[in-house]
């Protein structure tokens, strides 16, 4: 089954001209490369600080009856965390000023373009570049011997999939803003969802009642699903995070399909 | 063009579109005949562009039968769109891309070939006179050209059927002349068209056959030449008097000795087969206008007298 065939399944509706989006988008930001480059070098510069700075002062971590230096424990959960941060600006900033101002939709709606292929082409075109640094991201690691585990290799598919999933959320979520000071409820989401999903610390240092909350964030699921792939420590318990991030994507590419087809059928 | 192009193009049955609860197209029944130009008058709010996109199949019906190309939009839409050519009111233009790239990146949302987009391209450009502004952005363009722009990209799927509205607002009259040549020509090959206008002159050139809307609804149709025939005298006599002029007035002698007169802000008509004898008339009743002009009737006319309206020009 293609890309197109898997997408179709997932998303009723859907055809396979999400792919004409998706290359539309890219033909509009080639000569947007000096953010892309920039956004590259991000993932070197939040790891050299943590392990020149942070590290030094927090020692190491035990988890499970291993201990790790802090930023081997620390750097899954960024490269997480980078690729949540990466597919919800993609999807939030860009689709907002789309979906509100420009009338590029309206135009692509003139053609066999669907809203659903659209929505959708949107969910994977903000992956995209979130792919580009979650590969970058890894490679780094591996560079500043931070990986221990052939698993490892399964992180970027990994990275892949919190990055649609919360492409999906945030198509979703931008849908039914309305002002640019809306888009700050993402970031403050976004801040939460950062803090309080196990990612700066093991789940077992929050107490037991936290412990539960934060298995409800999405994220902790990417991040324990990529530490557990880096480090060598795979269990069954990350098919469960695996199932919650592929239950987001469903569910959530499903809500921004139907919202965009009402925003843009009127 | 294929069978199914034969089909008949468009055909509405009770057609309603309502806003909350306000009906901005009314119940309303047209049929568009193959390789036939059908158009659209009214005044602004009379519910043109609304119908124009549930024939586009991006406005969901409220009530009513509809059917492109004897298919349903709500069902068919995407099958129905890669056969149509869609010149909306506001231009929607990709201002992320450039003149050339807009015409191919909409040419693959209809999935065709690089190559054939690229033919298609370079022989549209020419025709809209834009060659030269091929590789410009979009935003710097002039109005005009721009409209040139989005008529260009309507027709680089060859569609069997084009919805233009309003499509020559804002062009200059060159500009005017070689779009409806264009049409002109796209019809002579078995398109069919169905457009807008506030322009009568055009819908005169254009259209076989127009509907007039009011209110969201239909007040009568028949072609140019018909409606013309039915709604007005041979001629109208058009009289401007001095500012100070009570016209109510004046128009009250006129119409005490039985001819017909319409008042406007600055002057009034008076609809004759003999325009001469009113004319003369309207001396003998005392009226002096600073001028008098003696025309044939026109759509404006019958466009006046059915929805009690002068066009609103570039509405
Ligand atoms: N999305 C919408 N929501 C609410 N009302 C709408 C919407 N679209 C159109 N209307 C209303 O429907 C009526 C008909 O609008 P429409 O655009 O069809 O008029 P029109 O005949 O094309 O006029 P014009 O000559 O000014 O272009 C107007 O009163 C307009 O305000
Ligand atoms: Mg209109």
């Amino acid at each position: 089954m293609n890309a197109s065939g898997v997408v179709a399944a997932l998303i009723p509706g859907s055809s396979h001209r999400w792919a004409h989006v998706v290359a539309r988008n890219y033909a509009s930001t080639r000569s947007a490369w000096f953010a892309t480059v920039t956004g590259a070098f991000e993932p070197f510069l939040f790891l050299a600080s943590i392990g020149i700075g942070v590290s030094v002062l927090v020692g190491d971590v035990d988890v499970d009856g291993r201990t790790y230096d802090y930023t081997t424990f620390v750097a899954p959960a960024m490269l997480a965390s980078a690729a949540m941060n990466g597919a919800i600006t993609e999807a939030s900033f860009n689709t907002f000023g789309k979906l509100r101002w420009h009338r590029i939709y309206h135009s692509m709606t003139a053609t066999p373009l669907t809203p659903t292929d659209i929505a959708v082409g949107e969910i994977v075109y903000a992956q995209l570049r979130g792919t580009l640094y979650s590969t970058i991201f890894l490679l780094a690691m591996v560079v500043l011997g931070l990986v221990e585990s052939w698993w490892a290799v399964l992180a970027l598919p990994a990275a892949v999939l919190i990055g649609v999933a919360f492409s999906a959320a945030g198509l979703a979520v931008v849908t039914v803003l309305r002002t640019w000071q809306d888009i700050d409820l993402i970031v403050f989401g976004q801040m939460l969802l950062f803090l309080f999903s196990a990612t700066f610390y093991p789940l077992s240092v929050y107490p037991e009642p936290i412990q539960m909350v934060a298995q409800l964030s999405p994220l902790f699921h990417g991040a324990n699903l990529c530490r557990d792939l880096v480090l060598g420590t795979v269990g069954w318990y990350n098919l469960i995070n695996v199932a919650v991030l592929l239950g987001m994507t469903v569910v959530c590419s499903r809500l921004a399909a139907r919202r965009f087809t009402s925003l843009l059928y009127k | 063009m294929d069978d199914a192009g034969l089909s008949v193009p468009v055909a509405a049955r009770g057609l309603t579109k309502t806003f909350g609860s306000f009906r901005a197209v009314d119940d309303v029944d047209f049929q568009v005949q193959p390789g036939e130009a059908f158009g659209f008058l009214g005044p602004n709010g009379a519910g043109k562009s609304s119908t124009m996109r549930m024939i586009g199949c991006v406005s969901p019906r409220t009530a009513g039968d509809l059917t492109v190309f004897g298919l349903d939009p709500t069902r068919d839409g995407s099958t129905i769109r890669a056969r149509l050519g869609v010149v909306p009111q506001e231009d929607a233009l990709d201002v992320e891309l450039n003149v050339r790239e807009n015409l191919y990146v909409y040419g693959r949302f209809f999935d065709l070939k690089r190559s054939e987009i690229r033919r298609r391209t370079e022989e549209l450009l020419e025709f809209t006179q834009l060659t030269e502004r091929a590789d410009d952005r979009v935003e710097p363009l002039s109005g005009g050209m721009k409209r040139r722009l989005t008529i260009a990209r309507a027709l680089i799927n060859q569609p069997d059927l084009v919805l233009l509205d309003e499509p020559t607002t804002g062009l200059d009259p060159q500009a005017r002349h070689l779009v409806w040549d264009r049409l002109y020509r796209l019809k002579q090959q078995g398109a069919t068209l169905i457009l807008t206008t506030h322009y009568m002159d055009e819908a005169e050139q254009l259209c076989d056959r127009l509907v007039v809307m009011d209110n969201g609804r239909i007040v009568d149709d028949g072609s140019p030449r018909a409606l013309i025939d039915r709604h007005c005298t041979k001629e109208v006599v058009e009289l401007r008097l001095a500012a100070t002029t009570d016209l109510e007035r004046s128009a009250g002698h006129l119409r005490r000795d039985g001819l017909e007169v319409e008042v406007l802000p600055d002057r009034i008509l008076i609809y004759a087969d003999d325009g001469e004898a009113a004319l003369s008339f309207a001396d003998g009743v005392g009226l002096r206008p600073e001028s008098a002009l003696i025309r044939r009737s026109t759509l404006e006319d019958v466009f006046l007298a059915l929805t009690g309206r002068t066009l609103v020009e570039a509405g």
